[in-house]
């Protein structure tokens, strides 16, 4: 245990040693990495915000049935809690329309300026079914019960935002992918030039009686510390745009009377960043090293 | 004991540097391997040291193989051996303190412990005023005694040294050879590779003569 300790103080110092022999290409090469994880973060960043814009929106699909004024409540609502197609009915009275949209973001002012409530009873339901096709032909089929003035299906839109936002995701997915290869050779190359610097003193190493471990460690350390600073350089690129974006989105949000604001990465996702792109910087000096090893 | 069974070595390209060598060394036996250039000497000490594999026969060191060792058993293997090359291999990019260090960082040793025996095998090799400087300043004697002490810092029962004397001129060379004496009687195995008349005449050591890869009667 206490030789592995001193090989790992030995190596991490010879390590910090080498960065400095060569603070330039470091520079350049932690550049490079922070870039390369600043692209698929910020996207993934916006997928966020915009998945979080609408959440505050009904996103499942629902059917609303507007009632005319003769119509009668209790039969209509009998009617439609014995049916099986539907998960949920609720019954929203004019009155509670009115305040429910008086509390809305942006409305308080128009409510108060009408004489009486325009709205009409409603029922909002909520059908198992998500198919589309299934859905409208629902929505016609309640159209047509008595006392409904209007049926209107309210999913579509929801439906579309969702989709984009799966394609979003999947998109950062796979430009993650490419960029965390890219990351790897980035490493790699960056490493490999450094084992070149140091190929003598590996060759006498080795005579002497060092392990391929022991050979390893010290750019293994280098690749992990380059991933590391490239993460962080990430990070704060990202915190950067935010804060410099958030002054319009905030001014945006509230000519719409909303609080909306862009968040930023979160602790989590934040420490997953950092340590993927450490363990990517470490594998590209590991395969590097390596290679160089069975290769002499 | 070393061992060589039928030993040949044939590089690719079809060289054969040596060709079914057979000899035994007894521990603490002083052995000169003598012989023209080319004839096989720097082969036959990288065999052992198992930086060349044999392409047919055995090396066998207190019973091992050292041809046949693994990859990962390998390094633990030349821990236990001294080694001195004719270009003394020191690394030019830190001073002689460290380079003597090397070895017994590989191997791990407390760094307190290690820095003791590091001085301690400077002295002998008369540098300890020189610690702090770096190998590029020294001259070419004192370079080959770095070499030596960095050979000798890990207490190895078998010390390989190839053409020490090589590059000094008679006076380190005399120095040098006083060195391996010590060794010598201190219970080391040595082999000595050497063009060196005056090494056989000084030390009287055992001769081993190879031409051509084969060892003369």
């Amino acid at each position: 245990m206490r030789t592995w300790l001193a090989h790992q103080r030995a190596a991490l110092s010879l390590t910090l040693a080498r960065l400095g022999d060569s603070p330039v290409a470091t520079l350049l090469t932690v550049l490079v990495i922070g870039v390369a994880l600043a692209l698929p973060a910020s996207l993934y960043l916006t997928l966020d915000n915009v998945g979080r814009l609408a959440v505050r929106l009904p996103a499942k699909p629902e059917i609303t049935l507007f009632l005319s004024d003769s119509a009668k409540r209790g039969e209509l609502a009998g009617l439609l809690g014995a049916r099986r197609d539907l998960a949920g009915v609720r019954f929203v009275g004019r009155d509670e329309a009115l305040a429910g949209l008086a509390s809305r973001a942006g409305l308080k002012d128009v409510v108060a300026t009408l004489g009486r409530n325009p709205l009409p009873d409603a029922f909002l339901l909520t059908p198992k079914s998500t198919d589309p096709q299934a859905l409208e032909a629902l929505r016609q089929e309640l159209a047509r019960l008595p006392g409904v003035a209007r049926a209107t299906l309210d999913s579509a839109w929801a439906e579309r935002l969702a989709a984009w936002l799966a394609l979003g995701r999947d998109f950062v997915l796979v430009l993650a992918g490419l960029l965390a290869t890219a990351l790897v050779a980035v490493s790699f190359n960056t490493i490999r030039l450094q084992v070149l610097a140091h190929r003598e003193e590996i060759e006498v190493s080795r005579l002497l009686g060092a392990t391929d471990g022991f050979v390893r460690r010290p750019f293994l350390y280098l690749g992990t510390l380059q991933g590391l600073l490239g993460a962080l350089l990430a990070l704060a690129l990202l915190a950067v745009a935010v804060l410099f974006l958030n002054g319009r989105v905030e001014a945006l949000a509230a000519a719409y009377g909303s609080d909306f604001r862009l968040e930023g990465l979160g602790w989590r996702e934040a420490g997953a960043l950092t340590a993927l792109s450490a363990g990517l910087g470490w594998l590209g000096a590991w395969l590097a090293a390596t290679l160089h090893l069975h290769r002499h | 004991m070393i061992t060589f069974s039928q030993v040949s070595k044939r590089y690719p390209g079809g060289h054969t540097a040596l060709a079914e060598v057979s000899f035994t060394i007894a521990t603490g036996e002083m052995v000169a391997i003598t012989g023209p250039s080319g004839a096989g000497k720097s082969t036959l000490l990288k065999l052992i040291a198992g930086i060349e594999r044999p392409t047919s026969g055995s090396v066998v060191v207190d019973g091992q193989n050292i041809g046949r060792l693994s990859r990962k058993a390998m390094p633990y293997w030349r821990r236990t051996l001294g080694l001195i090359f004719q270009d003394a291999k020191l690394l030019y990019d830190r001073n002689c303190f460290e380079n003597v260090m090397l070895p017994l960082r590989i191997c791990g040793m407390p760094v307190k412990e290690a820095a003791r025996r590091a001085r301690t095998a400077l002295d002998k090799v008369g540098l300890a005023h020189r610690e702090r400087a770096m190998p590029i300043t020294l001259s070419g004697g004192e370079q080959q005694r770095l070499a030596i002490a960095r050979a000798i810092v890990n207490r190895p029962s078998i010390l390989l040294a190839d053409e020490p004397t090589g590059n000094l001129d008679a006076e380190y060379a005399e120095l040098l050879l006083d060195m391996l004496a010590a060794f010598s009687r201190a219970g080391v195995t040595l082999l000595i590779a050497t063009h060196e008349p005056r090494l056989v005449e000084k030390l009287n050591p055992r001769v081993l003569a190879l031409r051509d890869g084969r060892i003369q009667a």
